[in-house]
């Protein structure tokens, strides 16, 4: 089960994000990590120092692409422009697999940046595993796509998340990023059991798993990747990690970044849960 | 997140407005995520707000918000981010335009201007064009110029060398595309230097959220801008960002070449206007020599 289709046949352990504030230490340190995850479009640039420092972390660590702007839910094709660039920093990484949301984003050539929720409805799950096997094709890389957490949903659905999830990754024949952080930020924000998605999930398409804090506000939980990973999702990710074997998991800190030792310390945590529960 | 305020119901000229109650086909999803963009990218009211006539009812409200407030969740997510960048990509603008003028500025610029890029690093392209007011115009021009130098491409350099024996009348060099020139009528390289501000950031987050409008240290006292008209180069080297300010006759061959001139009409042009008592041979071996060094000239990109 770690080592599938959905990443490569790869084994890589638990890595983090790659994050500005943490270049130095990383360049000039060179501490022990077993992989990195990078923004795909930090890095679709030109020149200059992002990818230098990109080529400079490739020569000591194995690095895997993440993108925010794919936007597979949109009704407007694929970017072709974009694909293209994506392309060429796919060579450029050798990533094993690459990973991108199940969202929409954009609308008429209109960006709104941010990882819009899907209406979970039949036709559009269609559209949606249609564009993945697209991009699939174009990209020639095993694709995972990530559950985001959301804090609205459509009168028009007609199924649950996980429910749509599964018609997607089964149209596509792709694998899964499961954010177990999103998954309860969405269970808090829409009232379902985070255990029940978890149990539905296809757990042999999953080839990579994200874990991350938030924050509770008084009427909604917001996916902000500032804090510590709290309990709730340390138990949804026991839970994901019994039911998926050892996967490569991959701590998100994004705001409010402490140094690298203490980002680092917080994802091996995860260790724990890999050797207690792993049995695959 | 400050709390969501709690807002009337939309008003009856939206509800009134068909829906489609079951998405079918791809049309049905377009026009559903063009409603949801609407919505997004309206202005925020002076309360960063979604104004109370957005049409709301594609969203379900639960136990605890109405079907408005968790779409304002996005709509305040939108503007915050992109208000964000503007900040990061605009620094010296900032400080010389005070908090206020500025974030107002940018609230105007992205109603008119929304991103039309998968990118955000394109987001404030369009914003000196969209300044009317010169020295905020030549504070804006000179920061995209950073944007550009920091992450353009940096093509094979062409050695000194590498031109000997070409015939200037028909000889083109290209410039790299991380050297902007700029030609503006006030110091802002002074500005920004005597601001001290950092190197601009790669953005490298993953998180969507952003439950707050951009707030930073107040802003910092502006230093003078004196009117003052500058020949400027913009430009990167070992992955740093300079300054530097050339003669006026140096910087017009140099645009000449840009632009598509062979050599020695850059040079014609360049000296059109050049005081007929100076040794100008000497000073041209100099400018190409220092140039070449800087790793500026390239071969001439050929038309596609």
């Amino acid at each position: 089960m770690p080592a599938n289709p959905h990443n490569g046949h790869t084994d890589l352990g638990i890595g983090l994000g790659l994050r500005v504030p943490h270049y130095r230490h990383i360049l000039e340190k060179k501490p022990v990590c077993d992989w990195f995850e990078i923004i795909s479009e930090n890095f679709m640039v030109d020149g200059g120092r992002p990818l230098e420092v990109l080529d400079s972390i490739l020569e000591q660590y194995r690095v895997v692409q993440h993108g925010v702007s794919m936007y597979f839910g949109n009704a407007d094709p694929l970017n072709r422009d974009h694909l293209k660039k994506l392309k060429c920093l796919v060579k450029r990484t050798n990533t094993p697999w690459l990973s991108d949301h199940l969202c929409w984003g954009s609308v008429d050539g209109r960006c709104s940046h941010d990882l819009l929720p899907m209406p979970y409805t039949m036709s559009v799950a269609r559209h949606t595993a249609g564009k993945i096997r697209q991009a699939r094709d174009f990209l020639e890389v095993p694709i995972c796509v990530e559950n985001v957490s959301s804090y609205a949903e459509f009168t028009q659905n007609e199924m649950t998340e996980w429910e749509f999830l599964n018609e997607v990754v089964e149209r596509a024949d792709c694998g899964i990023l499961l954010d177990v952080n999103n998954i309860y930020v969405s269970s808090q924000n829409h009232g379902f059991d985070p255990f029940e998605y978890l149990r539905a999930v296809p757990h042999h398409r999953v080839g990579q798993i994200h874990i991350a804090g938030h924050t509770r506000l008084d009427d909604v939980v917001l996916d902000t990747h500032d804090h510590p990973v709290p309990d709730p999702v340390w138990d949804l990710y026991a839970a994901a990690i019994k039911q998926s074997g050892s996967t490569a998991t991959l701590l998100e800190w994004d705001d409010k970044i402490p140094s690298f030792d203490d980002v680092h310390a917080e994802a091996l945590k995860a260790n724990r849960h890999l050797h207690e529960h792993a049995h695959v | 997140m400050t709390s969501t305020l709690k807002r009337s119901k939309p008003t009856a000229i939206f509800m009134s407005m068909p829906t489609s109650s079951r998405l079918r086909t791809n049309a049905d999803l377009r026009q559903l995520q063009r409603t949801m963009a609407a919505a997004l990218m309206q202005p925020l009211t002076r309360q960063d707000g979604m104004p109370a006539s957005t049409r709301v009812d594609f969203i379900t409200p639960n136990d605890r918000m109405s079907g408005f407030e968790r779409l304002e969740i996005y709509a305040r997510q939108y503007w915050f981010r992109l208000l964000d960048c503007l900040y990061d990509d605009y620094p010296a603008l900032r400080v010389f335009l005070g908090e206020r003028r500025f974030h107002k500025l940018c609230r105007n610029y992205l109603a008119q201007h929304p991103s039309t890029s998968w990118t955000l690093r394109n987001l404030g392209s369009a914003l000196p064009a969209f300044i009317t007011d010169l020295k905020a115009r030549d504070v804006a021009r000179v920061e995209w110029a950073q944007t550009l130098a920091f992450d353009e491409v940096l093509k094979k350099p062409l050695r000194i060398d590498d031109l000997l024996g070409a015939d200037p009348s028909t000889l083109h060099l290209g410039l790299q595309p991380c050297v902007v020139l700029l030609q503006i009528d006030h110091a802002v390289d002074h500005f920004i230097t005597a601001m001290k501000k950092a190197d601009a950031d790669v953005r490298g987050s993953a998180s969507q959220a952003m439950s707050e409008a951009p707030t930073r240290a107040k802003v910092a006292k502006a230093p003078k801008l004196k009117r003052e008209q500058v020949h400027l180069v913009v430009h990167r080297h070992d992955n740093q960002l300079y300054f530097k300010r050339l003669a006026p006759e140096s910087f017009a061959m140099l645009t000449a070449l840009r632009d598509g001139l062979t050599l020695a009409d850059a040079i014609e042009f360049a000296l059109s206007q050049a005081s007929p008592d100076t040794d100008w041979p000497p000073q041209i071996r100099d400018w190409f020599t220092e140039f070449s060094q800087l790793g500026w000239f390239t071969q001439f990109p050929r038309k596609s």
